[in-house]
Formats: C-alpha cells, sequence, structure tokens
C-alpha cells in the first residue's frame, strides 16, 4: 500500500451556499424566488451541454430546450432512449396521499431521511417529497401509461417495506415507461432544433476555463474521432458507478467516466463508499457471468428465505427435510422476518454464505421459497402476482420457481455517492452540475425502493431548470471560448494521449480481466461488509493492478474507428482510480451506516452502529493526483426535522 | 459445448462484408448468447484480431440495444431478446450463423452493429405528446379507463430494438410505428394531436427507405415483447381516420 | 386527400384493398353468372345478353356493362400500379438478403407478388379469349358466349391456363381478403378468425365456382 495515499489530509469544510434557512418546506420556494432569472429572449444565446439521456438527463435536456436554451445533449448508446434508467421495475414514489393512508410530503421526507440512515441533507430531501408530487402528473400528461384501476384513477402500491402506497408503478417496466416519457419529450425537442443530440458519442474529459466547467471532449463511437464541444455551463447526468464492481445490476457500458473525469478536474466527490447492494439477484452461474439480474423485492413478501442447516450440504433442497433448514431471516429478526431492509437481507445472505451453507453452484445463494405462498395462495394466485419475475428467473436458470425454489444472492445496485452538488445541483466546479444518480444528494447512506426514479425525474424535470437559471444570470461569460482556446486544445490534447497510450502498450491482458479483477478485490473488501485489514489490502492491491494494467493492456484496432475494447479500456481507467477512493472512503468512515457495514462498528445483535458525534458528515474528497491522497472536505449535517435515531429491526 | 460460428464481418460501413467462421469450445449451456461471444471476443483480442463488434447494453431484455439475427431469426430462436438468449437453446456441435439486421433503413456500421437511427426520427416527427414541463394539470384531472390504460401499455411496451424491421421481408418499420401510434392515441391526453400524430410518424417512416406492410406476420412473431400484428391494422384505421379528418380541415 | 393517400405507403395499400375489394364484388357476380352455364346454351346466352341491357331504359343498350368495365380496369390498374410502386419501394427497402435463410411466411401470403402477376396475364388472355376473340380458338361468335367458352375449355391449354389462374386466384383471395380489411382497419383481435374464415370460404367458393365451367366441359355435363 502506498503510505502516502492513505494519509489524506483534512482540508477546510465544504458549505453549500445555496441551501436557503428557514422552514424546511419554504425552501425551495424560497430559493426559486431568489435565483435569478435569463431572460427569455436571450436563453437561445447560452448554449448548456448534458451528458447522459437517463431519466435526469432527458428530462434535464427536455426542459431547458423548452425553455429556450440551446442544448447540445450526449449519450454513449445509439439512441436516447436505452439509458440504464430503463431497467428499473418497481416504481416511483410520491406523496400524492391518493390511498388516503396518512401520507404526506413530510412523510415522504421523513422515511426518505431516516432511509438515508441521517446522512442526507434535510433541505434537498425535503424538496425531493414537494416535487414528487409534480412528477406525476407531468408523467401522465405525457402519456405515461401508469397502471390503473377499474375506475380509471391511478393505482399505487407499498414498496420497500414502506406502510404507506406511495408507488405509482407500470407493471414491472415503471423506469421503462417514464424513461421512454422522457425521451419523447427529448424528441420532440429534437425535431424542433433546440436540442442537438450526438448518440453514440462518449464524454471523455471536462474542459475547465478560469474556474469554470466550459465544455467537454467527447469521442464519436463510430468514427473514433475526439472533438471539443463549448458551452456555457455542463450538466452531468451520466448516472452512477456500480460498475466499479464488474458485477453488478448495471448495464454493461455504464461507467463511471464522465463523473471521474470531473473529479480530475476539481469537481468534489463525496461519500464514494456508499454503494447500495440488493438483495434479492439471480446468482452467479460461472466466471463467464458478465452482469447481474435483478429481481424485484417484492419478492420478499411472500417467499421465504433459507438455507440448509449444516455446511456443505448438496442434497437437492426437496430433499432437506423441514427441520433440516434454516430460515435464518425470521429467525434473527422474528417482527420484520423476511422483508427487514435490503442492506440486512443482503449481509444475511453473505454471513451464511461465507459460513460455508450457501446454495448452488459456487455457493454463492440462497434460497427464496415459494412453497408456502403456493399452498396458502394457490398456484394462480402467485401466478398472478409474480408470473413475470418467475418467468424471467426460469429463462436464467432454465429452472422452475413453481417447483423448485428460486437462488438469490445480492448484487452491487445502486450508487448513492457522487458528485458533490450543493443546493443547486452544482458541484465545486462553478457551471459544472450534476443530476441524477451522478450526484450525491438526496440518498444519504441508503436509498429506498422507488426513490432512484423520484430523484432523477426531480433533479432533471424540475430542480435543474430552476438553479441553472441562477448560474448564467449571474454569471455572464464576456468572453467567447471556441476550438482554438488553448485550454480547450490542451484538454483534447491530453485525451488523444490518454488514447494513444492505451493503443500503443500491447500487452497480453484484455480490458475485460482487468475490469474483473478489479471488480473481484471491490467485491471482497469493499462490498457488503468492509474492515479495516480488508480495506487496507484493496488499498495495496489497487496501484499495483494500475501498474500492470498500464504495463500489459491489450487494445486492438486503432482509434480511429468503431472500436469497443479501446471504450473499455479507458473505462478500466477510470475505475482503477476510482476504486481506491472508494476503499479510502470506506476506511475512513470507521461507522456504519446504511449500505456501508464496517464489521467494527456493529451492535451487539449485528446491526450497524451509527457515530453520529463523529460521522454526521458528507465526507467530500477533493483530487489531488492519481495514487496520491486526496484532502477531505466534510460538510456538516444539521437534522432540524427528523431526529437521528438507532434502526432495530430485530 | 463446442460450437462453430460463422459470423457477419464488414470493417466499416463502406467495406464490403463477408461471413467468417470462428470455432469455440468450453461453452457451458448457462452463458447467455453475449456471453458466449465475449468469450469469443476475449480469445480474438489475445490472438491480435479485431473483436467481434455488437451492441448491448442491459443484458437484461429491456433495452433494445442487442441486436443480432442468429440462424436467419431476428433474437434468435426464442421469443426474447439477444441478450436473454441461453446456450442451452443450441446443441454441442452446432453452426451458429450470426448476422446483423438487415434493411436500407439501417446501415452497417461495423460487423453486426447497425445504425438504427431512423427509428428515433420516427418518434421525433410524432411519437411524443406536447406537455411542457411545469404544464401538467393533475394526475386525476383526467381518468383513463382501464381497458384504454392497459392497450396504451401493451403498445408502449416496445423497447425500439428494431427486430420487427429485420424480420420483415420488406424492412418495414409498421410494427415500430404502430405501437407508438396506439400507445399515444389512445390516451385521453394524446387526443389533440391525434391525427398529425399518426399522419408524420408514418410519412416520416416512408422517408427513411423503411418498406411497406405486405402483413406477413414476421414482426409480430420476431418482436420480444409480443407486440401483436393486429396494432399495424389499428394504426392503418388512425391513419385513414386521420387523412379523412385532415381532408376536411 | 387524395395525395395524401397516394404519397404514402399506408395509403397505397388502402388503394389496393379498395380496388381488391372491388373486383372481388364483381368475381362473385360474375362466378354466379357462369354457373348458369349448367342450365344450357339458352339460358347463359339469355344471362349474357340481358348483361348488357341492364338499366334499360334509364340507360342505353351496353352503357350498364361499359360502365361496370370502366370501373373495373380503373380497379385492375390502381391495383396493380400501387402494388408495383409498392414491391419496388419493399425490394429497396430490404437489399441484403440473410445468408441463413428460413421458411417465411404461409405459402397464399410469399405468392401474392407472383399470384398478382399471373392473375394479370391471365385478364389479358381472358378478354382477348372470350371478349374480343382475338385470341379464341376456333371462330368467336358474338353473342353466343355458351358456344365460345365450349371452344376454349375444349382445348387442352385453355384449360391449363384457366385453372392454374383459378388457383392463384384463390391464393391471392385468401391472403388479400383478410390483408385488406387489416389495411382498412375492420380487423380486431377478436375478428380475426372470423375475417381468415371467411377469406378462406371466399377464396375456396370462388376457385371452385370457376372452375366447375372447364370441369364441366371436360368431363361433358356441360356441351
Amino acid at each position: 500500500m502506498s503510505a502516502e495515499y492513505v494519509d489524506y489530509a483534512t482540508g477546510e469544510p465544504v458549505v453549500d451556499t445555496k441551501a436557503p434557512s428557514g422552514p424546511v418546506h419554504e425552501r425551495w420556494d424560497k430559493r426559486r424566488f431568489e435565483a435569478k432569472l435569463v431572460n427569455p429572449a436571450n436563453r437561445r444565446k447560452h448554449t448548456v451541454i448534458v451528458v447522459g439521456t437517463g431519466l435526469a438527463g432527458g428530462s434535464a435536456g427536455a426542459t431547458l430546450a423548452e425553455q429556450g436554451y440551446h442544448v447540445v445533449q450526449f449519450c454513449y448508446q445509439d439512441s436516447p432512449r436505452r439509458a440504464h434508467s430503463i431497467a428499473a421495475q418497481g416504481g416511483i414514489n410520491a406523496a400524492k396521499n391518493y390511498r388516503n393512508d396518512g401520507d404526506s410530503i413530510h412523510r415522504l421526507f421523513y422515511d426518505t431521511v431516516k432511509g438515508g440512515d441521517f446522512r442526507a441533507r434535510e433541505s434537498n430531501v425535503h424538496r425531493l417529497a414537494q416535487i414528487s408530487v409534480e412528477i406525476i402528473d407531468q408523467c401522465v400528461a405525457q402519456g405515461v401509461p401508469f397502471a390503473r384501476e377499474y375506475g380509471g384513477l391511478l393505482d399505487t402500491r407499498s414498496f420497500g417495506g414502506v406502510q404507506v402506497s406511495r408507488t405509482f408503478y407500470a407493471r414491472g417496466q415503471t423506469g421503462q415507461q417514464l424513461l421512454l416519457g422522457a425521451y419523447q419529450a427529448l424528441s420532440r425537442q429534437i425535431a424542433a432544433g433546440n436540442v442537438e443530440m450526438h448518440p453514440r458519442t462518449e464524454m471523455l474529459d471536462l474542459i475547465v476555463i478560469d474556474g469554470r466547467a466550459r465544455g467537454i471532449v467527447a469521442r464519436d463511437l463510430v468514427t473514433g474521432k475526439i472533438d471539443t464541444y463549448v458551452a456555457d455551463a455542463v450538466v452531468l447526468a451520466s448516472g452512477g458507478y456500480g460498475n466499479v464492481f464488474y458485477l453488478s445490476t448495471n448495464a454493461m457500458n455504464s461507467n463511471a467516466t464522465a463523473i471521474w473525469r470531473a473529479h480530475r478536474r476539481g469537481a468534489y466527490f463525496a461519500n464514494p463508499c456508499f454503494t447500495q447492494i440488493h438483495p434479492t439477484c439471480i446468482p452467479r452461474t460461472g466466471d463467464h457471468q458478465s452482469k447481474l439480474t435483478l429481481m424485484s423485492e417484492s419478492l420478499r413478501n411472500d417467499g421465504r428465505i433459507w438455507v440448509p442447516k449444516a455446511k456443505g450440504d448438496r442434497r437437492p433442497p426437496n430433499e432437506i427435510p423441514e427441520d433440516e433448514r434454516d430460515y435464518y431471516l425470521e429467525r434473527v429478526y422474528p417482527s420484520f422476518g423476511n422483508l427487514v431492509p435490503r442492506d440486512i437481507a443482503s449481509r444475511a445472505a453473505k454471513n451464511v454464505c461465507d459460513e460455508g451453507r450457501g446454495v448452488g453452484p459456487g455457493g454463492q445463494g440462497v434460497y427464496l421459497d415459494f412453497a408456502d405462498a403456493i399452498r396458502r395462495m394457490g398456484r394462480q394466485a402467485v401466478e398472478a402476482k409474480y408470473g413475470n419475475l418467475f418467468d424471467m428467473y426460469q429463462r436464467i436458470t432454465d429452472e422452475d420457481p413453481y417447483e423448485v425454489p428460486m437462488r438469490i444472492y445480492p448484487a452491487v445496485h445502486y450508487t448513492m455517492g457522487g458528485l458533490w452538488v450543493d443546493y443547486d445541483l452544482q458541484t465545486t466546479i462553478p457551471g459544472l452540475f450534476a443530476i441524477g444518480e451522478a450526484n450525491f444528494s438526496d440518498h444519504g447512506a441508503n436509498r429506498l425502493g422507488a426513490s432512484a426514479l423520484m430523484q432523477g425525474l426531480a433533479d432533471g424535470y424540475f430542480v435543474l431548470p430552476s438553479t441553472i437559471n441562477d448560474y448564467l444570470a449571474r454569471n455572464p461569460h464576456h468572453e467567447a471560448v471556441t476550438a482554438g482556446h488553448p485550454v480547450v486544445q490542451e484538454v483534447l490534447a491530453e485525451t488523444e494521449d490518454r488514447l494513444n497510450l492505451l493503443l500503443s502498450v500491447d500487452g497480453d491482458r484484455t480490458p475485460d480481466s482487468f475490469h474483473r479483477e478489479v471488480g473481484e478485490l471491490m467485491w471482497e473488501f469493499c462490498g457488503m461488509a468492509r474492515t479495516d485489514t480488508g480495506l487496507r489490502k484493496a488499498l495495496e492491491r489497487i496501484p499495483q493492478i494500475r501498474e500492470e494494467f498500464w504495463r500489459r493492456i491489450k487494445v486492438p484496432g486503432t482509434g480511429e474507428e468503431f472500436n469497443q475494447s479501446l471504450e473499455k479500456a479507458n473505462r478500466v481507467v477510470d475505475y482503477l482510480e476510482l476504486a481506491e477512493l472508494m476503499c479510502l472512503d470506506a476506511l475512513h468512515r470507521t461507522e456504519s451506516c446504511g449500505g456501508h457495514f464496517r464489521e467494527e462498528s456493529q451492535t451487539a445483535d449485528g446491526e450497524a452502529a451509527r457515530k453520529d458525534d463523529e460521522f454526521a458528515y458528507a465526507a467530500a474528497w477533493e483530487f489531488t493526483g492519481t495514487g496520491t491522497a486526496p484532502t477531505l472536505h466534510k460538510e456538516d449535517l444539521v437534522f432540524e426535522y427528523v431526529h437521528p435515531t438507532q434502526r432495530s429491526y430485530a | 459445448m463446442k460450437l462453430t460460428l460463422r459470423v457477419w464481418r464488414q470493417k466499416n460501413a463502406d467495406a464490403d462484408g463477408a461471413m467468417s467462421t470462428y470455432e469455440v469450445d468450453g461453452i457451458s449451456s448457462d452463458m447467455s448468447f453475449l456471453e458466449m461471444l465475449d468469450t469469443l471476443n476475449e480469445e480474438l483480442i489475445l490472438k491480435g484480431e479485431d473483436p467481434v463488434a455488437f451492441d448491448h447494453d442491459c443484458r437484461e431484455g429491456i433495452c433494445g440495444a442487442c441486436s443480432l439475427v442468429i440462424n436467419g431469426e431476428a433474437h434468435g430462436p426464442e421469443r426474447t431478446t439477444t441478450c436473454q438468449l441461453h446456450m442451452r437453446s443450441f446443441k454441442d456441435g452446432d453452426t451458429i450463423d450470426i448476422e446483423p439486421w438487415r434493411a436500407s433503413a439501417f446501415p452497417v456500421i461495423k460487423d453486426l452493429v447497425v445504425d438504427r437511427s431512423a427509428l428515433d426520427r420516427i418518434i421525433q416527427a410524432g411519437g411524443y405528446i406536447t406537455a411542457p414541463t411545469g404544464a401538467a394539470p393533475e394526475a386525476h384531472a383526467t381518468p383513463v379507463p382501464k381497458p384504454d390504460a392497459d392497450f396504451a401499455f401493451e403498445h408502449a411496451e416496445c423497447i425500439g430494438c428494431g427486430a420487427c424491421v429485420a424480420a420483415c421481408p420488406n424492412g418495414a418499420a409498421m410494427l415500430f410505428t404502430s405501437a407508438k401510434v396506439n400507445h399515444l392515441n389512445v390516451l385521453p391526453q394524446g387526443a389533440p394531436e391525434r391525427e398529425t400524430r399518426v399522419l408524420d410518424m408514418v410519412a416520416q417512416m416512408d422517408d427513411e427507405g423503411f418498406g411497406g406492410c405486405t402483413l406477413t406476420g414476421e414482426c409480430a412473431t420476431a418482436c420480444p415483447k409480443g407486440i401483436p400484428l393486429v396494432s399495424i391494422t389499428s394504426m392503418n384505421k388512425e391513419w385513414l381516420r386521420a387523412a379523412r379528418k385532415a381532408a376536411k380541415r | 386527400m387524395a395525395r395524401t393517400v397516394w404519397d404514402s405507403s399506408v395509403g397505397k395499400k388502402t388503394v389496393m384493398a379498395v380496388s381488391g375489394l372491388i373486383m372481388l364484388l364483381y368475381l362473385v357476380a360474375h362466378m354466379i353468372g357462369n354457373l348458369k352455364i349448367y342450365f344450357g346454351a339458352e339460358e347463359f346466352n339469355r344471362y349474357a345478353h340481358w348483361l348488357r341491357t341492364v338499366g334499360e331504359p334509364f340507360m342505353h343498350y351496353e352503357w350498364t356493362l361499359w360502365l361496370i368495365r370502366v370501373v373495373l380496369v380503373v380497379a385492375v390498374v390502381a391495383h396493380a400500379v400501387s402494388a408495383y410502386q409498392l414491391s419496388r419501394r419493399d425490394i429497396k427497402a430490404r437489399p441484403d438478403k440473410y445468408v441463413h435463410k428460413k421458411p417465411r411466411a404461409s405459402y397464399a401470403t410469399r405468392t401474392m407478388r407472383w399470384g398478382g402477376v399471373i392473375l394479370g396475364l391471365f385478364i389479358v388472355w381472358h378478354i382477348l379469349d372470350l371478349t374480343t376473340g382475338t385470341v379464341h380458338p376456333g371462330g368467336f361468335q358474338e353473342g353466343r358466349p355458351y358456344q365460345n367458352v365450349l371452344d376454349t375449355f375444349s382445348t387442352w391449354y385453355g384449360n391449363v391456363i384457366y385453372i392454374v389462374a383459378m388457383l392463384a386466384l384463390g391464393l391471392h383471395i385468401r391472403h388479400g381478403f383478410w390483408s385488406a380489411a387489416q389495411t382498412l382497419g375492420a380487423g380486431s383481435r377478436t375478428r380475426d378468425r372470423a375475417l381468415k374464415t371467411v377469406a378462406n370460404i371466399l377464396a375456396l367458393l370462388l376457385t371452385a365456382g370457376f372452375i366447375a365451367v372447364p370441369v364441366g366441359v371436360m368431363t361433358g355435363v356441360v356441351s
């Protein structure tokens, strides 16, 4: 381990200067009123770059264009309709209280702060809860086909152990339907000439001039041409960084390059170690596994989770008698049973597998058994409720879950950390904004089910389009930047050099092999449970992998063509740096909270033990150089409305 | 499993392409089809050869990126996306032909990757409801009868993969276009643009060089999301209605 | 509206559907008329004469017949031109075939284009044979259709051409009728089976009804 890297310095605290004071429910109105506006006639003179076309990027691009800005938008996919928001199954929360079941904006706010284990900002979360209501209106107006009841009104369901039914859904494809709504709004603006869309174009670096974000460097993935794009402001909506782990539920090409390059250019990276691990994914079947597939956690409502009592019991599940089965969640958490929160369910599965009681190939799985549910409700009722999930499971595993218990195992699913942003969603680089999963703002240390879609759309449709005005109005650019500007040329040259270097090594290992290696390391030491020793081990190993990468990487072909190996290799470069920061953040936070579980910090019954006195802050890291210790800036979190309590599910 | 793959290789849009033959060994029946191709590509890279380019992303059957014609069938022998096809659908010793989507509106970019931006332009021509952010009325202001909502949903499921075009002997995008027209036209929110939507989208579809429908039904058979052939009938009805109404204006 | 329809692939399909249905209606009438041949020369010839006097005294001699002929010519031309243009577009839209071939679609669906061409050629021969008498075997006698029909079906090639064309017609109607219903938006999930059944029955009836004439001549029932 490079001793220098862990010896990070603590710098000045980072302060959210944009957050208004006063009663929490008035803050968003207050901020919107205080924000300066850009004259409608002048908006078209402003160019805003948006990177990414998921829920956040798609909705932001469309809305900014509707307001009159000139939007230049990018996505690496072949179409702005494919971003990974599309894979979200469950639903979207909104405090509509259509059920009259006691829901309210305040309750959603409360649940989100508490669910985030008291590591999110109250102001932001309250705004999110307020806006949730408008999101549903907006999406319905766009024609999003939410589930409806026979009376024609919207249906809602309860999700993720919440006691109110506030989750709106479109069968198991809510993310898809919301994304297509945003994509269609964006398409309208593309047709109107207000959005200049660049599909199959990947951002590779950020251009910062005089301390302000002024553009990006991006590569046309078809021709390989690297170009510069200048603008008055840059919005990153490039998603999370769960693919650091190699195996995750993210799309294969989801990557951290946009946010990592912004971090390298001066944007602080907050709470990188906060990753969410989802308990109900389909286990891997072998080394060939390229990604993991999630199944809705609604399965835990009726399925019972168990493993054999005896270690190494290789009998098929139906030959294991009832008294030799360990329904461990029901045993350890008698009141919540199989419905304990995601992090607890995940960790418990890991523990029984570590004890050697895991099932399936490699022993990395636990049973999720519907035999009781089928006996109790009848096969038909189970089919009506979970049919599509059972089909999906059967397609992937070739096992019939009506006959044989499902096998599940936790997998990396979402990253709560991301670029540090203020109340305006602006990073520490003026003019650079981060929205959706790319920022760190609203979920604290753990995200509630059905809240990711809510946050992405809140940021894109409503928050950013209001706050970016203020930046553009208060900070007019007096100097036009052209492609010939020395800084633009310099960033372009650096990017070209990096890709040329990747192509010139001509070693003997593929980009995937390095990605897999660092991913497995992260999963082992910075995954569901983290220890000081393990994290130090990872921090020792990562620079070695990085060194080996630059010695042995092999990228065939050239940079002037469609070259998927080159794309991949360049993303791995950034994973190899981001992984290090994640481990350091996990090492420094010696408490357990939400998705971050430090084995040293647990209660007597094995629960995550927070240390509010020491760690009630967001850790924003400043980049100082590859492999050199970053500087920690703390943003203290103040809880005026929701007072921190220790969770208990026993 | 040991397999022989015959794969369409084409350096770029302007180059001529041809089928190349590869042998892959040690393929597990649990692998997905794309993981099998990953295995081939890892070998090719280490041999210093150009790996096979193919589009893919979510690998859970929803993003619509993957797009292979396997043994002459769009997305292969199972009714699903290529990424959800598993090697257990094949036998040891099989020879598998892998080709790109074929249609003049989908030019090949490289190997198995094609340009499907024509589908985006069909959506841009009218596949939306004009509802600028902030202008939305309360969601419950307009109830939607459940059968209409279900009809809309069934068509909204389209993932825009283009398998319908690839499977159609005429390279028609009728099923794709009709899915979006039907989704939006049945909803009260979509009513104000009901006529212009279908007329403009069909006109764009024609301009992109897609073929016409001869109702062979290949599209609906290939569709991984089960959009039915009758979707096209519904769009025809919408189109005729719109053409009549437009004539009266 | 005409412009909108003609310029659109969907519109042109409508033209095909409507013109096809017009021809189908005509064929039903034509077939019923043909079957009168089984009732002897007199009835058959009287029927043929009546066709020329329909609508009198409002219409002049043969006016109605010519009106029908004009409508039919317009329908045939519209059907053929649309088919030709749509086929050109379809072939252009899919220039590269898959290396791996697999059997596709039903026989009726796949034979629409060639079937159409066969039917087009048949119509030309049929008119030259029995309307104008240009290529009629033996002496064509105006106003004596019974004898003319007998002449045609007394040659082997007359029978072959006619029967082959009628089989092609059956296949064409089988897919065409159902297809026209879809194009005109009349199909639905619940109606699909009914439409297919009607298409099959129409195809079968028309083919059988038309072929009954040469069969009658060949077997000597009609002589």
